[in-house]
């Protein structure tokens, strides 16, 4: 496992809100997390990105990156593979880029940042800019000159530009129109295929996941209630709220 | 159409922003209810243009709105007012409708006694029965917006536009705030009110899935105009516009076998400030030719009940591909980008 999360604990106070037994994310696989708000989803990612302690929340049990725990890492250890080896997407992309600096500057400063020359990050950036199908002229624009969809697309394409191995994508295409989600979506299946990536794909809509996860895994009220391959459970869901979830996703046809 | 007047008739709308031709000439009908017409869309697509446009929030710059066949734009003091109670509109987030320093009752209460319907004191059985109605314990009169969820508060916000026993509701993307469960509720509220109180409505959305089950007719929107048209089984069976088709293969399925060819369109929805020329969709057709880059086509009709704005529409409509190989040769993809269209 890639990436690999067990006996997962995160609390504010007294108060538990996630707690996964075990949630994995193999190589070049594509995880749905499935729940409703409030279900506990984010604030795994956030756990996962090591920044859960940023709002507020204790974090106790195991999360490990090739064998290697991440959980108690110091901070300055977490700064270096947030990024470079775990990389998140949001639902927002604009909150994700500073309004005042042009997109390719931030991308360019989050890579040496990483320790790469001038040279080498814009030539990586140019590169990652083609592979997610954006023109590199694009990161002169300052956000409000992208579109949703562009803005996402350019922070997936910092984490291609940085080489991250996992991806933590919480609700990317929530926001989007959905000719855009698809596009986005046909781009995460590539990156998997082309460089292997894994993505933790998090999302309240159980069709998004259905046509493309591997495997999912549905949480309720902080726990996993029920995880399997995506064909498996959308076809035969065991849990009722699984069963409920899926009953409410509005469909053009029903067959079957 | 339908042989009975329509309750609503769109015809010609244009509104403009600025520079910006939000809503660019487009003709609707919305008979009387119960019936449903969905407006279909993305973002900049001119939907809730047209829903404010129907409410007088936005002036029209042409064409004309009629609704029982008086022009809208017209209507003064008493007529105004009585059009105000007879068209309710219900928007998509419902934290922004409800005044959160103000108890649901009181909420609904004002809607009732600003209309002179029942006096404001004398509101207690008619806000019971309404939040009944739409399926609320009449307890959560009591209640303030921020001790209810989304899907509860946007209930609260369908029982207040109801309480002025409108003939017309604007559903202005009522569900996409929602969580999924909460989504299929208020859907399957909104289609036992329709039946109950005989309600006509404009359905702004941006899924297809959504009016699937709750419009009798769909208009699809592009950059301010109508692409195309049609009674929903029949459109969605067989879409004569090429970004029909795209939109329709865009919607996630959970069945495997639901699920169409994907047509990915490439490029972003067009910068309105700057519409293409000819067709405003060539830019993103994957059966674009020569003819859509210089002439834009205008809505005709293919089949019975069914209007299309696109110059290949009988190859479309008879199945042509759409997606592949083909698609090499007329787009670009990952070719510059015009800017983004304004939001909202």
């Amino acid at each position: 496992m890639r990436l690999e999360i067990t006996g997962l604990n995160v609390r504010f106070g007294a108060r538990s809100v996630v707690n996964v037994d075990h949630l994995g994310v193999d190589d070049a696989e594509i995880v749905g997390l499935a729940g409703e708000s409030g279900s506990g989803k984010s604030m795994t990612t956030l756990a996962v990105l090591g920044l859960a302690n940023t709002v507020g929340a204790t974090v106790a049990g195991s999360i490990k990156l090739d064998g290697r725990e991440l959980v108690g890492l110091p901070e300055k250890v977490l700064i270096g593979l947030r990024g470079s080896r775990i990389a998140a997407i949001f639902q927002s992309p604009s909150m994700a880029f500073n309004p005042v600096f042009r997109v390719g500057d931030v991308a360019l400063r989050a890579l040496r940042r990483h320790g790469l020359t001038g040279s080498e990050a814009t030539g990586r950036v140019d590169q990652a800019m083609r592979g997610v199908l954006l023109s590199p002229d694009l990161l002169r624009r300052y956000p409000s000159q992208l579109s949703g969809g562009q803005l996402q697309r350019v922070a997936i394409a910092l984490a291609v530009a940085l080489r991250a191995e996992v991806l933590l994508a919480d609700e990317p295409t929530s926001a989007l129109d959905v000719t855009v989600q698809a596009e986005v979506l046909e781009l995460l299946r590539e990156l998997r295929s082309r460089d292997g990536m894994s993505v933790l794909f998090i999302s309240h809509d159980l069709a998004v996941i259905a046509e493309l996860c591997d495997r999912v895994a549905v949480m309720q009220a902080g726990s996993i209630v029920e995880q399997g391959p995506t064909d498996q459970i959308m076809s035969g869901p065991q849990h009722p709220y699984t069963a409920d979830l899926l009953r409410s996703v509005p469909a053009i046809e029903r067959r079957g | 159409m339908a042989a009975l007047a329509a309750l609503l008739e769109i015809a010609g709308l244009e509104v403009r922003f600025g520079p910006v031709r939000a809503v660019d000439g487009v003709s609707l009908d919305v008979a009387p209810g119960p019936f449903g017409l969905g407006l279909v869309g993305e973002s900049g697509s001119g939907k809730s243009t047209i829903g404010r446009a129907v409410l007088r929030l936005v002036p029209a710059a042409a064409g004309q709105i009629r609704f029982d066949g008086a022009d809208v734009a017209g209507l003064r003091g008493r007529e105004l007012r009585d059009y105000r109670r007879a068209v309710q509109i219900v928007f998509q987030d419902p934290d922004n409708t409800l005044d959160p320093r103000m108890r649901v009752g009181p909420a609904i209460a004002e809607a009732l006694a600003a209309h002179g319907i029942v006096p404001r004191r004398e509101a207690g059985p008619r806000l019971r029965d309404l939040l009944e109605e739409v399926g609320l314990d009449p307890d959560f009169a009591s209640r303030y917006p921020h001790q209810l969820s989304g899907g509860q508060r946007q209930r609260v916000a369908i029982a207040r536009a109801l309480s002025v026993q409108p003939r017309l509701l604007v559903l202005d993307e009522p569900t996409s705030a929602l969580d999924v469960r909460a989504q299929a509720r208020i859907l399957e509220l909104i289609g036992r009110l329709r039946g109950e109180r005989s309600l006509a409505y404009l359905l702004i959305t941006h899924n297809l899935a959504v009016v699937s089950e709750l419009c009798e007719q769909i208009a699809v929107l592009y950059l301010g105009r109508v692409a195309e048209s049609g009674p929903t089984a029949e459109l969605l069976a067989a879409p004569a516009h090429p970004y029909t088709r795209a939109l329709r293969s865009a919607v996630p399925e959970i069945a495997a076998s639901a699920r169409s060819t994907r047509i990915v369109l490439h490029g972003e929805p067009p910068d309105a400030t700057n519409p293409p020329s000819g067709c405003v969709f060539h830019p993103r057709c994957p059966l674009a030719i020569e003819r859509c880059v210089v002439e834009s086509p205008s809505l005709r009709a293919i089949a019975p009940g069914r209007l299309v704005a696109c110059h290949r529409a009988e190859e479309v409509l008879a199945g042509v591909a759409l997606s592949g190989a083909e698609q090499s040769d007329t787009v670009q993809p990952g070719a510059p980008q015009p800017a983004p269209p304004p939001k909202g």
